[in-house]
């Protein structure tokens, strides 16, 4: 099923969750919302669930307006953070939950309510666990019962808040592999809430990333992560540099020092932050008549084939202020460098993105 | 605000055991000693011998007395008054118990914490100043006492009164125990229940309900043994009528202002008898909330 969001507004007292969002998901996509805590993630997918109202915009389910829906008749399977088991079924029961509930004309028998509850613990791998109470399963076997229940009333949406939240590092990397795996089976639209930009990127046919109730970007997560289209959007996926100053022509003053940059679309003297990847950073020699900024080596952690360096920029011209920058290179590079901790050194970008720096102009 | 027997309290108290084993966290054997005489002998003298006194002195005459004093027509009239004032007064407080705690845990309205405080208004009036209220309201000088004795309603010296004092002592048990539990609960199962298909009903009876029965039940208990010994706010509304009016407490204090003590001693032990069945079902009941409780924390 198609989700068609138009418009989308909710305010929770003088706190707007959303404010003017719109999207359109197609049929069949594993779809992220990402963003940090509060940008209204969980308000939009609980919104789409007809769990919350909105205060103004409408739903369209496969072209259908489903604003005034009950939750009931949207035919959306829901996952929680907290798998909201039913603690005083098993499990068997549990899953059997939604087919159990229908109305006698449309409530299937008995056996085959049996044979379905039994196929969806298969496809969880979990059937041997179908006679246990929630509270005698482990939060990641818990989850995938959650999911089993979800499936079993052939709902045409899945939407999942934050599904891997309360799970260890190890148990969430397995499961969302597992619903990667459970997508390309069934293939049925599916939207998940995450503030894991890793989980995103890893699982996601394509990202929603959101701040502040609005939507950033939308791509995916090739895109998202190569070609962030907004500030918030370079500063909350991966690791960046940023470096904050004022264009003097064809320069980013920082400081003291002075960042080459490719743009002509900018005015002398406007605030701008500049990004660039730890790995399109680079580490020159400091030479005063060339252009960079200074900074001096911190750390250098070499495992594998990609070695890190932290570097500390301050002192006067930067009002005290302490940055933080890192940079990848290769081994073989970081030997033929030779750098020390405490040396002084210059970073340049081979790609540096600007943005107009809201938070100093 | 939930008092030291409830079953929530229960939940966080710690086994001693672990700290009497240790010698490092052992208490000398004379405070051991002092403090368990102290608080036995307390126990013996304030409530265990009280209630052998109840029952030595309703026997004191025989089987025979005992047996006559409650199969006299005004003690059986007593009794089935009781019996009548619970049975309303029970099942309209779980009724409102379940509602108030579900508006109170479900849903963010203004005057939310006013409602909390005004559910324990019962605990914190008087009984008497409770009965008073409805003398006030109902009695024949009271604002619709005119009115009432116009149409020949009589809530006041009659039933209905007494029915009335017990409900209103009688409110705060079932949705004090309530709310905490729910409130902790959550409603995400509820939710879950109904994207799954449940109607509002379906998801009362399978979901909220059996999540919250062993409160409820206890809730129930402590609410009808308070509803079958009050005497205060029934004392004041009720006109003492013999065989009409008056219900076991008042019976128990009539008979023995007439010096009729192995009668007065032979009712009293009725109600005796009634607490401890009722702290027999609280015990149970705390016990099933525990062993719940640690097949929840059982991973």
């Amino acid at each position: 099923m198609s989700i068609a969001i138009q418009s989308i507004a909710k305010s929770f007292g003088s706190f707007r969750a959303l404010d003017d969002v719109s999207l359109d998901l197609p049929r069949g996509e594993l779809v992220a919302l990402l963003g940090p805590s509060g940008c209204g993630k969980t308000t939009l997918l609980r919104i789409i669930a007809g769990l919350e109202t909105a205060d103004a915009g409408r739903i369209l389910l496969d072209g259908q307006d489903a604003t005034e829906k009950h939750v009931r008749e949207r035919q959306v399977g829901f996952v929680f953070q907290h798998y909201a088991l039913f603690r005083h079924m098993s499990v068997f029961e549990n899953v059997a939950f939604g087919m159990r509930v229908k109305p006698r004309k449309e409530r299937l028998a008995d056996t085959e309510i049996r044979r379905r509850v039994n196929e969806l613990l298969d496809l969880v791998q979990l059937g041997w666990l179908k006679d246990r109470y929630p509270a005698q399963l482990s939060g990641g076997q818990r989850q995938r019962i959650a999911l089993a229940r979800a499936l079993a009333v052939e709902p045409q949406v899945l939407l999942l808040d934050e599904p891997f939240g309360a799970l260890d590092a190890k148990v969430r990397k397995e499961l969302r592999r597992w619903l990667r795996r459970l997508h390309d089976e069934l293939h049925i639209s599916s939207v998940f809430v995450t503030h894991d930009q890793e989980e995103a990127l890893e699982v996601a046919d394509r990202i929603v990333l959101m701040n502040r109730g609005r939507i950033e970007q939308v791509g995916t997560p090739r895109q998202i992560y190569e070609e962030p289209a907004t500030s918030f959007a370079y500063s909350f996926i991966g690791n960046v540099n940023a470096f904050h100053g004022k264009i003097e022509g064809n320069f980013v003053r920082v400081g003291g020092d002075l960042l080459p940059h490719a743009r002509t679309d900018l005015t002398d003297g406007e605030p701008v932050v500049a990004y660039a990847r730890p790995h399109d950073t680079e580490i020159i020699g400091d030479a005063p008549e060339v252009a960079g900024v200074a900074a001096r080596v911190n750390r250098v952690l070499s495992n594998g084939g990609i070695s890190r360096v932290e570097l500390i920029a301050n002192g006067p011209e930067r009002g005290g202020a302490k940055d933080y920058f890192e940079v990848e290179v290769s081994s073989e590079e970081l030997s033929r460098m030779a750098l020390e901790n405490g040396q002084r050194v210059r970073l340049r970008s081979r790609r540096l993105s600007l943005f107009r720096d809201q938070a100093s102009g | 605000m939930t008092s030291a027997g409830s079953p929530l309290a229960g939940r966080l108290s710690v086994s001693s055991t672990h700290f009497e084993d240790r010698l490092a966290t052992r208490d000398s054997t004379f405070v051991k000693a002092l403090i368990l005489t102290l608080s036995l002998s307390f126990f013996a003298l304030f409530v265990v011998l009280p209630l052998i006194l109840v029952f030595v002195e309703a026997f004191r005459k025989g089987g025979e007395t005992y047996i006559a004093s409650l199969t006299d027509p005004d003690a059986i009239s007593a009794i089935k008054l009781t019996l009548l004032a619970a049975a309303i007064a029970v099942p309209l407080n779980l009724i409102f118990g379940i509602s108030a705690a579900w508006a109170i845990a479900r849903f963010e309205f203004r005057g939310k914490q006013f409602l909390i405080t005004l559910i324990d208004l019962p605990f914190s009036v008087s009984p008497v100043v409770a009965g008073l209220i409805y003398v006030l309201l109902f009695g024949a000088h009271g604002w619709f006492g005119g009115w009432l004795q116009a149409n020949d309603i009589k809530i006041i010296f009659a039933v209905p009164g007494i029915v009335l004092a017990t409900i209103f002592v009688t409110f705060p048990f079932v949705a004090r125990e309530l709310i905490p539990l729910m409130q902790s609960q959550g409603r995400e199962e509820e939710e879950a229940a109904i994207i799954l298909g449940a109607s509002g009903l379906q998801t009362f009876w399978r979901v909220t309900l059996p999540n919250v029965k062993w409160a409820l039940l206890y809730g129930v208990i402590l609410c009808n043994a308070r509803a079958m010994g009050e005497f205060g706010a029934v004392s004041v509304v009720s006109g003492h009528i013999r065989g009409e009016t008056n219900t076991m407490p008042l019976h128990v204090e009539i008979l023995y202002n007439e010096y009729q003590f192995a009668a007065a001693f032979a009712v009293a032990s009725l109600l005796a008898f009634l607490a401890l069945v009722t702290l027999f079902l609280k015990t149970y009941v705390e016990w099933q909330v525990e062993r719940n409780v640690a097949v929840e924390n059982d991973k």
